[in-house]
């Protein structure tokens, strides 16, 4: 019998097997952050119940918290409380945070993998639907829930029902400039945002094995957008560079036999997948979303679709609405107000360095209102301030952040005001995702950069070779 | 949900891809309860304006939203199409929906997330076809007052003019609303078989336990 990734790290897993179909499902790396497990916590303590394994739990504050300033606290009462109930919530269960004075504390999917908390063929679970991101280092992750937080605290274990098997393929090579942001905002243009529903995808073929950890991490975590809970890779030399030297990899008294365990997590040669797509990597230039789902779409040197080419007419005359764009309008005639580089999506190292290629030696535009990098971790904003990037971006007029979602979501006080558009390089674009009737629209963190140097959208191959 | 038969006015929400950022947007999740989301439910369609857990008054209405119409406004059955809470893994768009009042969603489709905490909540699911979802928000939209029954043992919905139309639920689905059950509770009915499991990797995977 010929298995796939995900068949494989399942039946690793499975304690149980239930009459209904669903199994029982053991979690070996539980991420935790501030919004969704204050309930968890208090739903143990209402029951009396203890944790499972509190070895297996990471904390960190991410979703709510100032990315500026910090020597101040967080000064909105709210949102104070709810740092603090985590804070007091490790404390009293002696789990391991890492809080805002600790460098190595970030949004927490960057901060797993970077630490080596993520390793392959682990499952792992966080109360956030973007843990779809871990998948790139042949883990099986995905979000839940804060009842299932609380299930995974108590007892380790989840009911899950099994997934089919989805395998994208993409053949070929990426041209210079388009990065695996834009081949997966092309992906999700293609099978929509429901297309993966009730799937695992694993990703395969030349266009993805060619690409490093931080660009498949891009990739695993917009699966979630495309309606699949988890995004899968397979386990290879990249993988193996990558983990090499992380804090948390298995010690050198047992590293060879994890190894040799982690080489076998790749998909048999056969095995049966329920749906494949194939695309070919060529075919993907620099994209920027236009609407209010992942999915609307569109290459940079295009235009706004015209209502005959959409079959949801109401939804699209809406959107263009609530975009404040009318159709057949040329993208690269859109003007921005704002400028965010950061979020779980594209905030590491690779990330910053591709944006600060693009911005060295210009100047913001002066129609922009603000531009903000927000690195994914106080890690790699040391990393990259040891390159020189923050002086790179500051001088160009780029205000330099201190790690946290910021942006992407707008709970602490980055956020857009009414209308304001931006050019983001987080993975929604839903109404008021960035703030009351905010605009955003996807692209990739050189996107983003040209975007904020020009004031509005532009060609980032054309950019560099006019350079 | 304690009843097997449910009536209620139903709320037709027109719209695919209803996402868990517009059920309940990001600046009511700073609060660390399961309740008082009722208020923000839906809050970016049915006010002009923000507001924020600790100062919500005085605020417009946005007259054209549905729940801020009557007969919808009362209604604790809501409908749309496919996709529904689609995105963010936010639980407390489940909680909003019940705190709301609103006991059963019925759609073209849900997504995977959003099923989950739906069950784990009690919150009723219901997919129906394309076709049946479209005359019944249509019939909703132009009706003074549209109340449908769900029969939960049966698994019939009987519209206004006596139509029934049968779905499929997931019979341990089905159990598990009806009696309320503790997911947890029954999770630790294996307590020994978990332990076991992890006596096995901690031979098989000794590095996920040991770091030294
Ligand atoms: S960066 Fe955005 S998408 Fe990622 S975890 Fe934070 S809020 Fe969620």
């Amino acid at each position: 019998m010929k298995h796939t990734l995900y068949d494989k790290i399942w039946a690793d897993h499975c304690i149980h097997e239930n009459e209904d179909k669903s199994s029982l499902i053991y979690i070996d790396r539980h991420l935790i952050h501030e919004v969704t497990s204050p309930q968890a916590f208090d739903g143990l303590d209402i029951k009396k119940r203890d944790i499972w394994n509190k070895q297996s739990i990471m904390a960190t504050t991410d979703h709510n918290v100032p990315t500026i300033n910090r020597d101040k606290g967080i000064t909105d009462p709210v949102s104070k409380i709810q740092v603090e109930t985590l804070r007091d919530n490790c404390k009293k269960h002696n789990i391991e945070l890492y809080d805002l004075d600790n460098i190595k504390q970030g949004i927490v999917h960057v901060i797993g993998p970077e630490l080596g908390m993520t390793q392959p063929g682990m499952t792992l679970v966080c109360g956030d639907s973007h843990t779809s991101t871990h998948g790139a280092l042949a883990s099986l992750a995905f979000g839940i829930g804060t009842s299932d937080v609380e299930h995974v605290l108590a007892t380790q274990c989840l009911n899950l029902t099994k997934d089919k098997n989805f395998k994208i393929h993409v053949n070929g090579k990426l041209k210079p400039f388009v990065t695996s942001k834009d081949l997966i905002l092309y992906i999700i243009g293609k099978i929509g945002t429901s297309g993966g529903t009730g799937f695992t995808i694993e990703y395969a073929g030349e266009a993805i094995t060619d690409l490093s950890i931080e660009s498949r991490m891009t990739m695993c975590n917009m699966t979630i957008e495309a309606g699949a809970k988890s995004g899968l890779m397979a386990f290879d030399k990249t993988t193996h560079d990558y983990l090499k030297d992380r804090e948390f990899l298995p010690s050198k008294k047992h590293y060879d036999n994890a190894l040799k365990y982690w080489e076998s997590l790749v998909s048999d040669e056969s095995a049966h997948f329920d749906r494949t797509e194939v695309f070919d990597a060529n075919d993907v230039e620099p994209q920027v979303t236009w609407g209010t789902s992942p999915e609307m779409v569109t290459p940079v040197d295009s235009k706004i679709p015209t209502p005959d080419t959409v079959t949801n007419e109401e939804e699209y005359i809406d959107t263009l609405k609530y975009m404040g764009l009318e159709p057949g309008v040329e993208i690269n005639s859109i003007s921005l107000d704002k400028i965010f580089i950061g979020s779980c999506t594209n905030s590491r190292i690779e990330d910053l360095r591709d944006a600060s290629q693009v911005v060295k030696g210009e100047k913001v535009s002066s129609s922009i209102k603000q531009a903000i990098v927000v690195p994914g971790s106080g890690l790699v904003k040391a990393q990259a301030e040891a390159e020189g990037l923050d002086k790179v971006f500051i001088d160009a007029g780029f205000e330099w952040r201190d790690p946290g979602c910021s942006m992407c979501l707008g709970m602490n006080d980055d956020f857009l005001q009414p209308y304001e558009r931006c050019a983001s390089t987080s993975n929604r674009n839903f109404q008021g995702r960035q703030g009351d009737k905010g605009r955003t629209h996807l692209v990739s963190p050189a996107m983003a950069a040209v975007a904020g140097i020009k004031g509005h959208f532009y060609n980032v191959k054309e950019f560099m070779n006019e350079k | 949900m304690k009843n097997n038969n449910f009536q209620g006015q139903v709320i037709p929400i027109n719209r695919d891809n209803v996402d868990t950022d517009l059920i309940i947007p990001k600046q009511y999740l700073k609060s660390i309860k399961k309740s008082g989301f009722g208020p923000f439910l839906f809050d970016s369609l049915r006010y002009t304006t923000t507001a924020t857990l600790d100062s919500n008054s005085d605020r417009t209405e946005v007259s054209s939203f549905i729940l801020n119409q009557t007969p919808y406004k009362k209604g604790t059955i809501l409908i749309a199409k496919s996709n529904f809470g689609c995105g963010s893994s936010r639980e407390h768009a489940v909680w909003a929906i019940q705190n709301y009042g609103i006991n059963i969603v019925i759609a073209e489709s849900f997504a995977d997330i959003f099923t989950r905490n739906s069950y784990a909540n009690g919150l009723l699911l219901i997919c129906l076809d394309k076709n049946i979802i479209a005359k019944i928000i249509n019939d909703a939209l132009s009706s003074d007052s549209y109340k449908i029954k769900v029969h939960l043992e049966s698994n019939i919905i009987t519209l206004p003019n006596e139509e029934n139309i049968s779905f499929t639920i997931d019979d341990s689905y089905k159990e598990r609303i009806l009696n309320n059950l503790d997911d947890i509770e029954l999770t630790l009915q294996y307590k020994n078989k978990i332990t076991e499991y992890e006596n096995k990797i901690k031979q098989t995977k000794p590095w996920l336990f040991d770091n030294e």
